[in-house]
Formats: structure tokens, sequence, C-alpha cells
């Protein structure tokens, strides 16, 4: 069948094979010469896209619930979406949590996915107590930073290329109502924006957008987001409030998304947070996960689908880095669609995005020239020791990852060691040069 | 009080996905079939999603000896009572291998008698509850492709419709599901035509809408019942000439 990720590219023909329990799991590795793991398809790009995929969603069993301690064992195709319905009445919440809830357990530690709180509260593996994971060799093991540490660290934010995540047992973040208190401010350009990174790095959870299509300035909204006490919530409810949802029907043709309907977007969206800026209460769902209300939403950007370039930049050279980055953008006159900045805390394990810097998350409509673009990108961000998400990646070449990778060549050590006839194998692995035997 | 399903055969895709509707509305549920290790952990997950009671027990349908034990010891008694187990078996082996067209008949039919009787003896002196039965939409003409498998499942029909008949006025609902295609376990290997194939999970909301809107009898995906129609309509002098 014909498979793509959410950014719909690239588009492949795949085979997927599900299972639902371990003997079925242990069956498909044996029988699979080369494979990649694949939770909800929610990645940008071909990180979990190979001819014969092996899709976890269907293992999705709750384990144990520790109500006292917050302690939660899951298989890996339980999605965070399941889990924080049974979680959230019961006072508990994701330590760390993406943008959408559409993803599994399994994919959250394999690309190890980080939130607005990634400078205080670290990346999804950061919070893994331990998981089990089938190697290629169709073995169980168990690891965390006590046990295998060093099989851990290379399996959180591993791309699943070192084995198949069974299950995990995660710490859970304790709340007292389903409200977040938020705070707007207007900035009037990236420098703004940056200052109030720098003077709000205590609050709990920080993100910007930024508007990339005027030129020069790039105005933007700056967010802060701090967990309500029981006695400022608005009500007492454990529960989010149910919204009804859009749903995007089918591709949208093209002049959709055009530069003019985004300004006009643009415009009316800083108008409104100007409007609306100072103290607001937010529940979760409005919070985190924003665009989950609109279903299919990555149907907007058309058949071709689009791009995601996430990168992350060194603090000490972000400024001019992100000035140069957006002056190139702005000459190429290939503007992105949405741009999200946040500043970013350091990050253990092998092949983990974050570091200590600021990251840009730019949406770009596939586009002629689209690659020029991204290459020399590339180079920007690797010209100041940056690096590129592999979660968000369909593009880059082996060059650019080992340069922003460092740690790669200890990676591909272990992975040598768990899988040496490089079972696990994505699209994205053989482009990067992530397979044992190149090592 | 709380009210108990039994589901027999609860490690199949559709009954995992029934078990989850059913929990949901607030049922609680006693997991039945061979490989109790994994029910174990499907009643635990189930337990914490939804936070009801359920517990996994061993249960052979082939087993005819056990099935009146095996009952009385369930704890609580159930009020409805499932049963999903079945055996699609290999039809060309059972052309010739008596043990295989056996082990057919016996999953789908004898099995499903030995448990529903005893079931449907209990439930009728409690005066109400229900009885599902997933038949198939093979059972409703016989194939050259899986005769054997569908005149077992032939027969299950008519036990169910017999059954609902006798049970109507004692207040215990028997409820005969038909299947199409279902994309599971059992016909992973084959190559179905999408459209009128439902998933496990839509089967399952098909089931439990029949449950709480008290039907007899469903096809599932719906279209089915207008295909056997017209299946079952075509005169034998052609359909012994056709090969669907």
């Amino acid at each position: 069948m014909v498979i793509a990720n959410w950014n719909s590219y690239p588009r492949i023909e795949a085979n997927l094979w599900d299972f639902r329990a371990e003997a079925e799991a242990l069956e498909l590795l044996h029988k699979l010469d080369s494979c990649i793991p694949r939770g909800m398809g929610r990645s940008y790009g071909d990180c979990s896209l190979a001819s014969h995929i092996i899709s976890t969603p269907g293992f999705n069993r709750f384990i144990s619930l520790d109500q006292e301690q917050g302690i939660l064992e899951c298989e890996a195709g339980t999605s965070l979406k399941d889990i924080l319905r049974v979680i959230l009445p019961l006072g508990w919440f994701l330590p760390v949590t993406p943008g959408t809830k559409y993803i599994t357990l399994g994919g959250a530690i394999a690309s190890d996915v980080h939130g607005k709180n990634h400078h205080i509260h670290g990346a999804f593996g950061s919070h893994v107590h331990s998981l089990r994971m089938l190697t290629p060799q169709g073995e169980v093991i168990t690891c965390s930073r006590e046990q295998n540490p060093e099989v851990f660290s290379a399996v959180c934010g591993g791309m699943g290329l070192v084995g198949l995540i069974l299950s995990a047992r995660i710490r859970l973040m304790p709340i007292h109502s389903v409200y977040i208190r938020q705070k707007t401010i207007p900035a009037g350009s990236l420098d703004q924006l940056m200052e109030l990174f720098e003077l709000n790095e205590d609050c709990t959870y920080s993100v910007a957008w930024m508007d990339c299509l005027s030129r020069g300035q790039n105005p933007g909204l700056f967010m802060l987001g701090e967990h309500c006490t029981a006695k400022e919530a608005p009500d007492r409810n454990l529960s989010p409030p149910e919204r009804a949802g859009l749903s995007i029907p089918g591709h949208l043709p093209g002049w959709v998304l055009s530069r003019a309907a985004l300004k006009a977007f643009n415009s009316l969206y800083y108008t409104r947070g100007r409007a609306n800026a100072g103290y607001s209460f937010q529940d979760l769902e409005s919070f985190f996960y924003p665009l989950d209300r609109v279903q299919h939403w990555n149907r907007l950007y058309g058949s071709k689908g689009f791009l995601q370039y996430q990168f992350v930049l060194p603090k000490e050279d972000s400024r001019p880095g992100l000035k140069r980055i957006l002056d190139h953008i702005n000459s190429f006159g290939l503007p992105p669609y949405l741009a999200v900045l946040k500043l970013l805390g350091s990050q253990k394990g092998l092949l983990s995005f974050p570091m200590r810097g600021y990251t840009l998350a730019l949406d770009f409509p596939m586009k002629p020239g689209l690659t020029a673009l991204l290459n020399t990108l590339d180079q920007l961000v690797h010209d100041l020791g940056g690096r590129v998400y592999l979660a968000k990646d369909a593009r880059m070449n082996q060059n650019s990852f080992i340069r922003g990778y460092p740690e790669n060549r200890r990676f591909l050590e272990i992975k040598h060691g768990l899988d040496p006839d490089n079972k696990m194998t994505s699209l994205q692995s053989k482009r990067l040069g992530l397979c044992a035997k190149a090592y | 009080m709380r009210k108990s399903v039994l589901i027999l055969g609860a490690g199949s895709d559709v009954a995992r996905a029934l078990a989850r509707e059913l929990a949901q509305a607030g049922y609680d549920l006693q997991l039945a079939g061979r490989k109790v290790e994994e029910l174990a952990k499907d009643a635990r997950d189930l337990e914490i999603r939804f936070g009801i009671q359920s517990r996994a027990l061993y249960f052979d349908a082939l087993d005819l000896d056990t099935h009146q034990s095996f009952y009385e010891a369930l704890k609580p008694r159930p009020m409805g009572v499932v049963a999903a187990f079945g055996l699609l078996g290999e039809e060309d082996l059972a052309r010739h291998n008596q043990q295989e067209w056996l082990r057919i008949i016996h999953t789908n039919y004898t099995g499903c008698v030995s448990i529903l009787t005893i079931a449907a003896n209990n439930l009728e002196q409690s005066g109400e509850g229900f009885i599902v039965g997933i038949s198939s939409v093979a059972g409703d003409r016989g194939r050259a492709a899986n005769y054997v498998y569908g005149s077992a499942k032939a027969g299950l029909s008519a036990f169910l419709s017999g059954l609902r008949n006798r049970l109507h006025k004692r207040g215990v609902r028997v409820i005969t599901v038909k299947p199409g295609f279902i994309k599971t376990k059992m016909t992973r290997e084959l190559d179905l035509p999408p459209r009128l194939t439902a998933s496990p999970e839509e089967a399952a909301t098909d089931i439990f809408r029949a449950i709480s809107k008290r039907k007899d009898v469903i096809y599932t995906r719906w279209i089915w019942r207008w295909i056997m129609l017209v299946i079952r309509n075509i005169p034998e002098r052609v359909f012994k000439r056709l090969s669907i």
C-alpha cells in the first residue's frame, strides 16, 4: 500500500505489518530481513518509512498504573491521546508532550520528542524510567539509566534503528487542574522575542510564533504557560471540555495557502494576539494541541505535501545565526508558512535533537527550488554548530548529519552490537549512512 | 449490582475490540480463551483504561467435557455471553483430512452449541441478559471455497435463530452477527476488497450497537445483508456454475 508520513512526502509503496502480542512481533522480526517500526505516522519525513514497516499502534495495552507515585507502563503502540484520557481524571499529566497527542509512546521515545518545557524538564526520554526492547536478533532486553545505560542512550532518539521498543515505564507529572495560565506578549522583532525567552527561563512552558513574511522585522507572539493550582482554575474539572473539531476533507488546491492568504492569516493572528495580550486561562487541549482540533490539517498543503525544517543553533551563536538564516530565506523568495521559535535546554541521548540554544521550526510547502534552499540552510546551520531534527527530515545528506550529530559513531557502535545485519533500516537511515556495516 | 459479560474466544481481534466497547459502557468482563497469559494482559488493560473489573479464564471450545464446570465456576454469573471463537481452517486440507474438517466443525459449531446451551439455560433462569453468537456470511450459502466452514456457520446461525425463538419470551436476547470480510489475524494472508472489509473496531462497534439496540441479526459491514440477499437468490442451477 501507499504510505507517507504527516507531511505527505515522500510517498512510497510499502508493506505494513501489525502485531498485537510480543510473540507476533518476534515472528515478524524473524520473517523480515529489513524493516523499521512506525507508530501513527506523525513524523515529517522518511524516518519510519521502508519497504517493510512494523506498525505498532495495534500493540497498545496499559500494563500498570501506580496512582500514588504516578508511574505508568504501557505497550509501545499506545497513543498519548489514550494515555491522557486515562491519567487526566486521576490528576496526572505527561511530563513532556509535543504539539500533538496523536503519537505513540514508542514513537515519542524513538524520536526523543520535546515540548514547550524542554528548557526545564528535558525531552521525553528523560522521563522514561525503563523500557523493554526487542533486539533485531530476537532478544528482549530491559534498559534504563542504570541497566544497559549505553543501549538506553541509543534507544532514546534512536529512530527505531536499534530495535523494536515493546513497552516503557514513564514518570507522570501531578496536576491540580486541566487549565494553563497563559501569558501572551506581542513582540516587534526577533531580538525582542529572544529577550523574552531569556527573561522568562524559569517559566515552565514557553514558545513563540513568528511571522516570516514581513521582511526585516519578524514580529511575533511570545507565549508563556504555567499549570493552574486548583484555586486559580476556572473550574474543578480534571477532564478538558469536549469541543467540536474540524476536519479537512481532502487535499486542498495549492492556492488555498497562497502567500496572500498567509499574509492575511498572519496579520489576523498577530492582531488577535495583540488584542488578547496578557493573561488568559487555556485548557490543556487548546494550550498544547491546538492543531489536533483540525483533523488532517496536513491536507491544507495539497497533495504534494510540505517539508518542515527544524533546526537548533548553539545559544551563543543563535542571535546572528538566526538572522543570517532568516535573511537567506527571505532573499530566496520561498517564505515558510509557519515559524515556531523556542529556547531549548541541553539533552543527553546519542541522536537526540535538543541542545542548549534556539530551535526554529519552519513549514515550507513543496515548491521548485525548495531543495536548493534547504541545502543552503543545512550548510548555514552546521557551520554554526547546529543540527537538524531527524524526526522532521526527509532530505538531509549524510555529511550534514555527521556534522550535526557528533555522537553518531558511538551510536553506530551500539547499533553494530545489537543489529550486525542491519535489520532495522529506514529510507532515512540509508540516506544518512546509519548502518552498522558502514561503520 | 455490576453487570458482567463473558467473552469466549476473547483473544480474537473482533473480541478484543468489542471488549473495549463493553468496558467503556461500564460492563465488567470475563475474558476466556486458550491464551490466558495474553488475556490477562488484556484484562489488566481494560481495568486501567476503563476502571472496570476484568479477569482472564482458560477456556477450550473443543474440550466439551469441561464446559459445564467452566460455566459453573464463573463468578459472578455473567448477564451477557459473547461467543467469538471460530476457526477458518484450511479448506483444501479438509477435503482429504478428517481431522481438519472435524476441527472446523467442532470449533465453529459443536463447541458453540455446547457452551451456549449451558449459558442459555442459566440466563433463562435469571430472566434477563443476552447471548451474542458470531456466525458468518459464509453460512448463508455454501461455496466451493469454504463450504465446510460455511456449513458449520450455517448450523450455528440456525442454532442461534432457534435459541432466540426459545428465549424471547424469557427475556433473554440472542443476537446473530454475520461478518463479511474483517481484516484480522485470521484473514491476514487474504487479499480482501477494502470496500467490503471492516476493521475489527468497526465490527465491534456494530456488534455493540446491536446489543444496545436490541437487534436480532446483523451483518457487518451492513452492505453484506444486500450482497447475501442477492447471493442467496441465485438459482442453484446457475450458482453451481459460478466461482464466487
